[in-house]
């Protein structure tokens, strides 16, 4: 197919940047480090730290949904924001792109190409830190299986399965954020600019669903069911939570990609 | 306005482009003819990057109308940018990605582009421009005329029809300047129109068949180089001691320093009627402004007076002489 060596192209310039692997390694870090402290401070549960830590030294698999847990409010958006900021604005700083426009890539295509990218982005964060946390949990702790919120236990292969299904939820949970960072990234030819502004944004949007005086507002944050990955812990799991966040994250996507279409196609690129 | 077979590689029409207040391009009428080398010279600043970035459909022309290989632009642009090469506003790459790697994205980043023979050219275009040993190396490592290479290399990457060069020696020394000539004069050979941007007259004057000027976001003159030279006034010099007498003879003809009158007195750069004493030799300068009379007739009459000759020059002015009084300006004034 001829247009899919500009998407083969994008994965190839997000995935073999430096950048792009210095952050994917310190969201590894993060279950790594929860196994490593637990590992060294054995005793009694407190009860603090964040949800299900206390039971990451009875099976190693919880270090991956501890890891999930603890990334979502600020590391994963933290380099989504990095990932999304950069797209256009990027290649602006760059001046690469009006070469890419002249090439020529509709501008349409090329929108479409780079919030593949960062989407793509969010999935490999996701599986990152799933993935090392199962394999470090797996190391420390040994893994077994896993007994739910319901009560209910499950075995191995689905607990692996749930775990892939956490992943997932959190991937989608970024792809909303990921196209207001693209249509931030529209908006300007300096790359840290935008990125800022769309962790910024992913921060207020989390302060903001923590005001009760806002309860009209919060089903509309992006970050509302940011931590409603654990329903996929119940038995039968709750569907409805995955669907209204996917539902979500597509309005999102829909309105700031028609955004971020509107504006890249109407400006002059004098970058 | 779509003009089909009009001949013309580019035409615009009326095109202007304001930056709020600013007026970047005014009414600007070009016409590049199929297979023509055509210089868009002007000084820094005077809207020849800004009309370069509306031909390629990188910005919108506030009005007036562009056709880009016979299609208007920028509605035609995924149909004509394939058979347009271009270097806008200087050399632009990820700097963190190999020469080769470069090329490789913007040439996938063209739908047209044969996938099947994508490296093949990219290496040959590579070779072409002379980067084949440095085609692997990080482009943060380039020096400003590799990149200004490699930025060639992907004009050159496909075959193309039209190819838009903005200061294509920008940053090059003088082997690459004399490299960037040859290759375009082989490529205008194979039947490329070439539209070069530059500031430096003698780039534009040693390449080109055709020329336009700009300033202060005018056209100012268009033609082909020969028509832009003769556009200038042309100066008689005689050598001799007989001077009041060789004055008379030019004033019959019609010659004389007066006669500066009818050409609107923008003839400032010619010291008129000027006589000098240079060993009892007198310099007789008077303005030649329609290329009338023939020199033979002049050298005739002057003679059949009794003038004695000692030397006699029709001092054409350059075409350096030609842009300062067009632009009304140094070429490099604005740099």
């Amino acid at each position: 197919m001829p247009g899919s060596a500009l998407l083969v192209s994008e994965l190839a310039l997000v995935f073999r940047r430096r950048r792009t692997w210095a952050m994917l390694a310190a969201l590894g870090a993060v279950p790594v480090l929860v196994a490593v402290a637990v590992r060294l401070t054995s005793g009694p549960p407190t009860g603090r730290g964040p949800a299900f830590l206390d039971r990451v030294a009875g099976n190693g698999l919880f270090v991956a949904i501890v890891g999930m847990f603890m990334c979502i409010p600020l590391f994963l958006p933290l380099t989504v924001s990095v990932v999304a900021g950069d797209t256009i604005a990027g290649e602006a700083g760059h001046g690469t792109l009006r070469y890419l426009l002249i090439a020529p890539a509709s501008r349409g295509r090329l929108l479409l190409v780079k919030y593949f990218g960062a989407a793509v982005f969010c999935l490999a964060a996701a599986l990152v830190v799933a993935l090392v946390g199962v394999l470090i949990g797996l190391a420390l702790f040994g893994v077994g299986p896993v007994t739910l919120l319901s009560g209910d236990t499950i075995p191995l292969g689905e607990s692996l399965g749930r775990i892939g299904l956490m992943a997932a939820y959190v991937a989608i949970s970024l792809w909303g954020l990921a196209a207001i960072g693209l249509f931030i990234s529209t908006l300007t030819d300096v790359p840290v600019g935008a990125m800022a502004a769309t962790a910024v944004l992913s921060v207020a949007s989390q302060i903001l669903g923590q005001l009760p005086q806002l309860d009209w507002l919060h089903p509309w944050l992006f970050t509302q069911h940011w931590f409603g990955f654990a329903d996929l812990l119940r038995e039968p799991i709750l569907w409805a939570s995955f669907g209204e966040n996917a539902l979500l994250q597509a309005g999102y996507v829909l309105v700031f990609g028609a955004l971020a279409y509107g504006r890249l196609s109407t400006k002059d690129v004098l970058s | 306005m779509a003009p089909g077979d009009t001949g013309l590689a580019i035409e615009t029409s009326q095109l202007s482009k304001s930056f709020g207040t600013r007026h970047a391009v005014n009414n600007l009428d070009l016409a590049v003819p199929h297979g023509s080398v055509f210089g868009f010279l002007g000084p820094n600043g005077s809207g020849k990057t800004t009309t370069i970035r509306m031909l390629l459909g990188l910005a919108t022309p506030t009005s007036g109308s562009i056709s880009v290989l016979g299609r208007p632009m920028p509605a035609a642009g995924q149909d004509v940018l394939p058979h347009v090469g271009a270097l806008v506003e200087g050399p632009a790459f990820y700097p963190f990605l190999s020469g080769r790697s470069n090329l490789l994205r913007l040439d996938a980043a063209n739908p047209r582009s044969a996938a099947a023979d994508r490296r093949r050219r990219v290496d040959r275009a590579l070779d072409t421009v002379g980067l084949g040993q440095a085609a692997r190396l990080a482009v943060h490592a380039y020096s400003l005329g590799m990149k200004q290479r490699l930025g060639i290399a992907n004009a050159l990457a496909t075959d193309h029809e039209l190819l838009v060069l903005d200061e294509p020696t920008n940053g090059l020394d003088p082997q690459g300047t004399r490299e960037v000539r040859h290759l375009i004069a082989s490529l205008a050979g194979a039947g490329t129109t070439v539209f070069i941007s530059s500031h430096l007259l003698s780039e534009i004057e040693q390449m080109c068949t055709h020329a336009a000027v700009m300033s202060n976001g005018n056209r100012v003159a268009q033609g082909t180089l020969a028509e832009l030279r003769s556009g200038g006034n042309g100066t008689v010099v005689i050598h001799t001691p007989d001077a009041d007498a060789a004055r008379t003879v030019l004033g019959g003809l019609g010659l004389l320093p007066g006669g500066e009158a009818a050409q609107g007195g923008d003839t400032a750069v010619v010291p008129h009627g000027e006589t000098g004493e240079e060993g009892g030799t007198g310099v007789v300068q008077v303005p030649w402004p329609d290329d009338e009379p023939a020199p033979e007739s002049i050298v005739a009459a002057l003679v059949a007076a009794g003038v004695r000759v000692r030397g006699f020059a029709l001092e054409r002015p350059s075409l350096e002489d030609r842009f300062v009084e067009l632009t009304g300006e140094g070429f490099d004034v604005a740099r």
